[in-house]
């Protein structure tokens, strides 16, 4: 199908991301993200509970500027904007390693637009600010929409209601400790198997009686994870999104899950290429700055050859989201797959070439290098990308 | 910006090419024609070749927006689709190659108007095959220290040097040349001439021969060769200013006066793939093999890249700075060759041992051949190391390495 040669990134897009990326340049200056997010080393690892960088203003300012309304559906009361356009603002909060759960909360609306009316109420919670996330992961952190270790009883329900209670414990859960409702995929205890195997998704709230948050303890300074402990949660009728098509809403939402993914990697990799640059052009050894010399210029270069081919394969894939379904899937793996690869030589170049102080807490990369790592391996890395990819030649 | 899309007129102009391409196809030549152009050793290859970029000349899909009054098409925004519609039909690639990608946008910009109406015309059509003198033993990615002397005689110049690496010697009328007209200044000193080379009394063509163990490529003598003054392109000393140019369009940052055809990226990735479906590897092909598929897969992602990475360098919004994209075309597309080939050696395994002139050598042994001759175009117009110094320094604002 033909796509259109912009990838679907007009004027409208463009000041939707310029607009963002003002308001995180404004808010989110390198100062303030330090001492949100790395303000105590002792603090981020030894506290009996991992501090929560989280910024309520700022979440607030960024949803008054629609950054949740951005994939909602026109019909569920949301923006219905280009993919791309999404992926452009993923890309800026990747850049400016925002510590908001705003791509975990995209992902939850890219998995309940696809699943139908049933789930506009909760579309229109997250359009009024209130940040979700999916609850989909096992303890072996399987990427597969079929491996859930959650179970549903769908015949509990007390008397004539419709409600389904939920069992079980989902891992790897982004944002947890910030989101006010997870999208649960939980399989039905009957094993009355649908064509999809019998997933269903549910939406719990976070304080529902029932859901306990077990955080994790990660490598990443600028967001949270945890495993969601669900033990006899009642979920009423409202909260049921579908009991057996779960499987096709998440194989739907997938390429926009890995695209925004994806581009939070690019706009990270290329904050660490200009500021390994930047380093370079300004440190003095030898009597020269470091950038003269060629075992330094060179893979600093190809910090930028990797970061733009995987941000042109990025847009490619939002715009075949919009523009060419059939073939999103094949794009967005290409996607996460330059992006991870991408990540992970700029992260490692980005220390090293800092030197020494590269190696510290005080020196501002290892906040963004942490960051990376985590997304490199979110939803599979490069690897694990191309194995499913080559399956879909 | 709105979508990019074509004009009325393009789409016409589109919708022509591909009708004249279907109608226009040429008949396979019976013998084997090398995978770049600058690979061509026969005549018969040559008179091919010459032949198809003249038909194609004729029917406006060479030289297309250049001024009717040097033999163009005086189009605007033509010669893209046309080199575009080139490659996507499968078509053999355009064999004046130096001419179009570099003599032509070079005597377009600097020329006089003389030589305009005389080089231009004859360079579309394929007349007249162009090469290209820059290279020297001693002036490889330091250019600038060309040492072969261009003299002042009256109005004339006398030359004598030794050029090096010259492609399509061999066939060529004329040769760009870059030589050095005041010894005390290093780029300062040098300026920008035409040369004849074909059956002329002080040139000396050489056959150099490749690792791949073809000729192809050649040497050049220059043993007090006389030209005119007319023969100079742009003014004394600004040899460099237009060699720049040159270069430029050689390593596909600006548009040319004429290209496509030959085989895509697209189709050798396919190619790639269809080799691991049918080698045969353990108890299945090579293509059940994990490591192998990952290679492959890694390979496709690049191509994939790099054809994205071209659409993304025409929307502003999303490439800043298009010359950031654009000058990386050259380093990504030699070195995604390369690797290519490399892996499909790999997958071929014991059978990548087998070379030209054995009957059992799969695709009559083209990759380990397409292996060795993509170094080629990794060293030449700028070496990729000579390219991440010029990406560094200009795009990245590093110091410059010199």
């Amino acid at each position: 199908m033909a796509q259109p040669k912009n990838f679907g990134f007009g004027e409208e897009e463009q000041m939707i991301r310029d607009s963002f990326a003002r308001l995180l340049k404004e808010r989110l200056g390198i100062e303030r993200l330090r001492s949100l997010v790395a303000g105590d080393h002792r603090e981020a690892y030894e506290a009996d509970v991992a501090p929560l960088a989280h910024d309520e203003k700022l979440w607030r300012e960024l949803v008054e500027l629609g950054v949740t309304a951005l994939a909602v559906p026109e019909a569920a009361g949301g923006a219905g904007i280009a993919t791309v356009a999404v992926a452009a603002v993923a890309e800026e909060a990747g850049r400016a390693a925002l510590p908001s759960p705003l791509i975990s909360t995209l992902q939850a609306t890219f998995i309940l637009r696809e699943a139908g009316p049933a789930a506009h109420a909760w579309l229109a919670r997250i359009v009024g600010g209130e940040a979700a996330t999916p609850a989909v992961t096992n303890s072996h952190g399987s990427w597969d929409a079929n491996d859930t270790d959650v179970v549903a009883r769908l015949d509990a329900g007390a008397g004539t209601t419709q409600s389904v209670v939920l069992d079980g414990t989902a891992c790897f859960v982004q944002d947890a400790r910030k989101a006010g409702f997870f999208v649960v995929a939980a399989r039905d205890a009957s094993g009355a198997a649908g064509a999809d195997g019998g997933i269903g998704l549910y939406c719990v709230p976070a304080d529902a009686p029932g859901v306990t948050v077990h955080p994790d303890r990660i490598v990443d300074l600028t967001r949270d994870q945890a495993h969601v402990e669900l033990s006899q949660v009642e979920v009423p009728a409202e909260g049921v999104i579908t009991t057996g098509a779960g499987v096709a809403a998440m194989t739907a939402a997938l390429p926009a899950h890995l695209v925004v993914v994806a581009a939070d990697l690019c706009g990270a990799a290329e904050w660490q290429l200009q500021t390994t640059a930047e380093y370079a052009r300004v440190r003095t050894q030898f009597e020269r700055p470091i950038g003269f010399f060629q075992a330094v210029k060179h893979p600093i270069v190809n910090m930028m050859i990797e970061v733009d081919r995987a941000r042109s394969l990025v847009y490619n894939a939002a715009c075949a989201i919009d523009h060419d379904p059939a073939g999103a899937l094949r794009s967005a793996r290409m996607a996460k797959s330059a992006a991870s690869d991408a990540a992970a030589f700029c992260s490692g170049r980005s220390v090293q070439l800092h030197g020494g102080i590269g190696f510290t807490w005080e020196c501002d990369v290892h906040i963004w290098f942490k960051r990376q790592k985590h997304n490199q391996f979110l939803l599979g890395d490069g690897i694990y990308q191309r194995a499913r990819l080559a399956e879909l030649y | 910006m709105s979508t990019r899309k074509d004009t009325p007129e393009q789409s016409e102009f589109r919708a022509y090419c591909q009708a004249w391409l279907a109608e226009n196809r040429p008949e396979p030549p019976g013998f084997r024609l090398p995978e770049y152009a600058i690979e061509l050793k026969t005549i018969e290859q040559r008179d091919y070749l010459c032949a198809w970029q003249n038909k194609c000349y004729e029917a406006g899909l060479v030289g297309a927006d250049y001024p009717t009054e040097y033999g163009g098409g005086g189009h605007s925004g033509f010669q893209r689709i046309a080199s575009q519609e080139l490659s996507r039909a499968g078509v053999p690639y355009m064999v004046n190659l130096v001419g179009l990608d570099m003599a032509a946008p070079t005597i377009l910009h600097h020329g006089s108007e003389d030589q305009k109406r005389r080089y231009l015309p004859p360079l579309l059509s394929g007349e007249e095959i162009w090469c290209q003198g820059f290279s020297e033993p001693n002036a490889g990615s330091d250019l600038a220290n060309v040492q072969t002397s261009a003299v002042r005689d009256g109005d004339n110049w006398v030359i004598s040097g030794h050029k090096v690496w010259t492609s399509f010697a061999h066939f060529a009328s004329w040769m760009i040349l870059l030589a050095r007209t005041d010894k005390g200044h290093k780029h300062r000193g040098l300026s920008y001439f035409i040369a004849p080379i074909k059956d002329t009394e002080g040139v000396t063509v050489r056959p150099l021969i490749k690792i791949t163990g073809e000729t192809g490529f050649n040497e050049v003598l220059f043993e007090e060769l006389t030209i005119s003054d007319t023969q100079r392109v742009d003014e004394v000393g600004k040899g460099w200013t237009v060699a720049m140019t040159t270069l430029t369009h050689e390593r596909g940052a600006a548009e040319s006066a004429g290209g496509g055809g030959g085989i895509s990226i697209e189709e050798r990735v396919a190619a790639l793939i269809a080799l691991a479906r049918r080698t045969p590897r353990g108890s299945g092909t090579a293509w059940d093999d994990g490591v192998l598929r990952d290679r492959i897969m890694q390979i496709a992602i690049r191509a994939e890249g790099v054809a994205q990475t071209f659409r993304r360098a025409r929307v502003p919004s999303l490439a800043e700075d298009p010359t950031r994209v654009m000058l990386q075309g050259k380093v990504l597309t030699s070195e995604l060759m390369q690797d290519l080939a490399a892996v499909a050696m790999e997958v071929e395994g014991a059978q990548a041992s087998l070379y030209l002139g054995d009957e059992a050598a799969p695709d009559e042994a083209a990759w380990p051949l397409a292996y060795m001759n993509s170094y080629g175009i990794t060293i030449a117009a700028g070496s990729s190391e000579i390219q991440r110094n010029i990406l560094g320094e200009r795009i990245l604002g590093l110091a410059k390495s010199k």
